[in-house]
């Protein structure tokens, strides 16, 4: 009897530890369900918050839209390149996510201007090369002053803002928003916080892993 | 004998404390403007030059150019107040950016961020105090 407790015991410790191997993140944002004919039957499915269709010029003043981010995992910010508050420190823990992910073909860097006046794709550009950032995987994003502040606000849930109060005029939050394959959020990390970053990595790893097997 | 074993203990005692209170004006200066400093540093300057002082790609220049800011000393003042614009090399490479000047920091506020940059990330130059600074700032172009 006693041996018995002792093995069930030991297979509930077994069963906590592949229970935290197999996480999964979850999605976040607004969902709502919806009604669907599946073999006749009529389902109810779920219908979850995605990132609408955008498209903006990239640092090579090249048109850059979702459909550059279909089957692959993404994450996006705000930011701007005058900006001395948060975002060097945003883009110092993004380089180090960037250095672990670089050259894997199924991981993206967005990382929207809000500064639409002066921030032009050359500037985007200069800066990036700057950070030490070449070729495409991780793009600068240039777009209009609405499109802009409306993904951020609608689609990425993070609040970017022109003020007049500020310093610098510009106001946002340093979010790092994690995206899947099919444009949904998994995942919202602080980009000032490291061990928040660190938590970003480690959940990408999770979530490739969902999207594309163990194989590598 | 106790007594005189005890007494003596208070006796050491008593003269290190005397010793140790000793320390010169100058040295307890230092410490106090080098934690001010880091304090000053960590909402001014830590963004972009970071907490190691080691900046960031080309974007912000690193603080460890001993050399630099040596050389420089004199100048560090204006150049923290007013900011820097235009090409300078450091560690041999170049940095073309801008950085925005610090007007609200009063003159005492620059020695010790001052104190605390040339002391640390691998500098070692000692003390600079608030007349110094006021002196370097009158300088400024």
């Amino acid at each position: 009897m006693k041996k018995a407790l002792f093995l069930a015991f030991l297979g509930l410790i077994f069963k906590s530890c592949t229970d935290s191997a197999q996480k999964t993140l979850p999605i976040l944002g607004e969902r709502e369900p919806i009604e669907k004919t599946v073999d006749g039957k009529v389902i109810i499915d779920t219908l979850y918050q995605t990132i609408q269709a955008f498209s903006y010029l990239n640092q090579d003043s090249i048109a850059l839209t979702d459909k550059d981010f279909d089957g692959k995992i993404y994450v996006s910010d705000f930011f701007f390149t005058s900006c001395n508050t948060i975002c060097p420190i945003m883009h110092r823990n993004m380089l180090q996510v960037y250095n672990k992910f670089k050259g894997d073909s199924k991981v993206k860097f967005l990382s929207h201007t809000i500064d639409i006046k002066y921030d032009l794709p050359s500037r985007l550009k200069k800066y990036a090369s700057k950070l030490g950032v070449e070729g495409n995987q991780w793009e600068f994003v240039h777009g209009s002053r609405d499109s802009i502040f409306n993904v951020a606000a609608k689609n990425y849930l993070v609040a970017a803002y022109e003020d007049n109060t500020d310093p610098q005029g510009l106001v946002h939050q340093g979010w790092f928003i994690l995206v899947d394959t099919k444009k949904r959020i998994r995942g919202a990390y602080d980009g000032t916080n490291e061990d928040q970053v660190k938590q970003l990595m480690a959940d990408m790893g999770i979530l490739l892993k969902e999207e594309f097997g163990d194989a590598k | 004998m106790r007594n005189k074993i005890i007494y003596s203990v208070l006796l050491a005692l008593g003269f290190g404390i005397i010793i140790q209170s000793c320390q010169s004006e100058t040295s307890i200066n230092y410490k106090r403007y080098y934690v001010n400093g880091k304090k000053i540093y960590e909402n001014n300057c830590q963004s972009c030059h970071g907490a190691d002082g080691k900046g960031l790609g080309t974007l912000y220049p690193p603080l460890t150019d001993s050399t630099y800011l040596k050389v420089n000393k004199n100048k560090l003042a204006c150049l923290i107040r007013n900011g820097q614009e235009g090409e300078i090399t450091i560690n041999n490479i170049s940095y073309d950016g801008l950085m925005p000047g610090n007007e609200t920091l009063a003159d005492i506020d620059i020695a010790q961020v001052i104190v605390y940059i040339t002391n640390s990330f691998g500098n070692n130059q000692g003390f600079y105090d608030a007349a110094a600074a006021t002196s370097d700032l009158k300088t400024c172009k």
